[in-house]
């Protein structure tokens, strides 16, 4: 059982200000930069602008869920409590990105495919992957021991990452013995560079998204340390 | 040495979960009812032609099985939660992971009694042919009902510690069981039809994969799971 002892960890480093208010000015650049200066593609015309969103958010998405990875592991290994609310914070992030680039996805695949959702690996994979998050989010709120949450959403966080690279291997299994898939086309320069961009401001976003998330997570643990020493009856605390 | 106590151990938790089940029978029964009661409400939904029905059987008996086999998880836990037996159960001597193989084992063996009515009903009530090569057919059974137990049993231990567990089990298994399901249900699906492309062999294959992935991931995250 955990013992009831005080965060042994001072008060947080704040997430700066600049930070946040860069990648949002940033983002508003790429978006504008990318939508202005790409021209209207052969195929789609200009639904093409939707990879501007799409695509990023995916890469956030993964990124997102690598950290929650990496902090788990960590987090099983040292015992740091600060670890396993990296995971939690960077997971609902994640989450959060992860809904967005289903909805954009099907945002875009309505009038280029013609319907709203196709059963490939890729998308298939990614439902999934919202669905672990969301399981992984609920574990969390559903125990309140904070050592118990720890371990256990590390764990499960641990089997959803090695369960996506499988579900996306037996989805594409699935898929190509009815069907093979299409491949997506190269992508010309000027389409790659807002592109790039793009992705650079999601990446700063998330990571300002994370961080504020994280020192929240960081007061709200310190909260409950204080609760519990109270509960206690310990002074100190 | 250390080896055959945990051989022992676990044949003591698997005998133990095994006669509770024996001496009650009122989670085997309703579990295989429940099991039946989903077969015919698939029926329904699919019937009443009888090509529909025998399109649909693979995907229904697996899901039928799933989901009667969800509550058997959070059962085998919840039983020991009652009587404050984990405590006792975790406070004994000796390796962590016999306590995981022996419920798995006790799972596995309940699951497969279960399966047996389920898929008897199944063939009747879906007019399924049985095909020459049955013998396969049982495998595929065998290697399905492996991966849900293993990640069943794993997850349970979790939620049937927790608030809302009737909820969390299934939104935490279900996303994890989507390869081993899919596996399972192409793989029978296939042999069924009488397997003209040839597919269930690589199915059969995945599915073992995916068994051997997750009894090793779940063995060595059990000893983090159970210690809280």
């Amino acid at each position: 059982m955990s013992p009831a002892t005080p965060s042994q960890f001072g008060p947080p480093k704040p997430a700066p200000v600049w930070l946040g208010w860069g990648a949002f000015l940033f983002f508003l650049f790429t978006q504008v930069y990318a939508v202005a200066t790409s021209p209207a593609d052969a195929m789609m015309g200009h639904l093409q602008k939707m990879m501007y969103v799409h695509v990023p958010a995916a890469w956030v998405t993964f990124a997102a869920f690598g950290v929650v990875l990496v902090a788990s592991l960590h987090f099983l290994w040292k015992e740091d409590e600060r670890a396993d609310l990296l995971a939690a914070s960077a997971a609902e992030v994640g989450s959060l990105f992860c809904g967005l680039t289903l909805v954009l996805g099907m945002l875009w695949g309505r009038p280029t495919w013609g319907v709203w959702w196709s059963w490939d690996a890729r998308l298939t994979s990614t439902l999934v992957l919202f669905l672990i998050f969301v399981g992984y989010l609920s574990l969390r709120s559903f125990v309140e021991d904070p050592h118990r949450r720890g371990q256990w959403s590390a764990a499960v966080g641990i089997l959803g990452a090695i369960n996506v690279p499988i579900v996306w291997m037996s989805v594409r299994w699935w898929r190509t013995l009815h069907q093979i898939q299409s491949n997506p086309r190269g992508l010309s320069p000027e389409y790659l560079r807002g592109l790039l961009l793009n992705l650079a401001a999601f990446t700063l976003l998330t990571i300002w998204f994370i961080w504020r998330r994280y020192e929240a997570a960081r007061y709200e643990r310190a909260a409950e340390h204080a609760a519990q020493a109270a509960a206690l009856g310990d002074n100190n605390g | 040495m250390a080896f055959r106590d945990d051989v022992r151990r676990i044949k003591a938790i698997v005998w133990k979960d095994l006669t509770t089940e024996r001496r009650s029978k009122a989670g085997f029964n309703s579990v295989a009812s429940l099991g039946v009661t989903i077969l015919v409400l698939f029926g329904l939904a699919l019937g009443p032609d009888g090509q529909a029905l025998r399109d649909a059987a693979a995907g229904a008996l697996w899901l039928a099985v799933l989901f009667a086999g969800v509550l058997a998880f959070n059962r085998s836990y919840q039983v020991e939660l009652e009587g404050g037996a984990l405590e006792a159960l975790l406070l004994y001597p000796g390796s962590r992971w016999a306590i995981f193989a022996g419920k798995l084992i006790a799972n596995l063996i309940f699951v497969l009694l279960m399966l047996v009515i389920v898929v008897a009903v199944g063939i009747v009530l879906f007019q399924v042919r049985i095909p020459a090569q049955w013998p396969t057919l049982l495998g595929i059974m065998a290697l399905g009902v492996v991966g849900i137990v293993v990640l069943g049993t794993f997850y349970a231990a979790m939620s049937s510690r927790s608030r809302a567990r009737e909820v969390l089990l299934p939104l935490l298994l279900y996303p994890m069981l989507i390869p081993v399901l899919l596996a399972s249900m192409e793989a029978t699906k296939a042999f069924l039809g009488g397997d003209l492309l040839n597919a269930s062999g690589a199915w059969i294959q995945m599915l073992a994969l995916f068994d051997v992935i997750f009894l090793v991931a779940t063995f060595l995250a059990f000893e983090y799971v159970i210690e809280v």
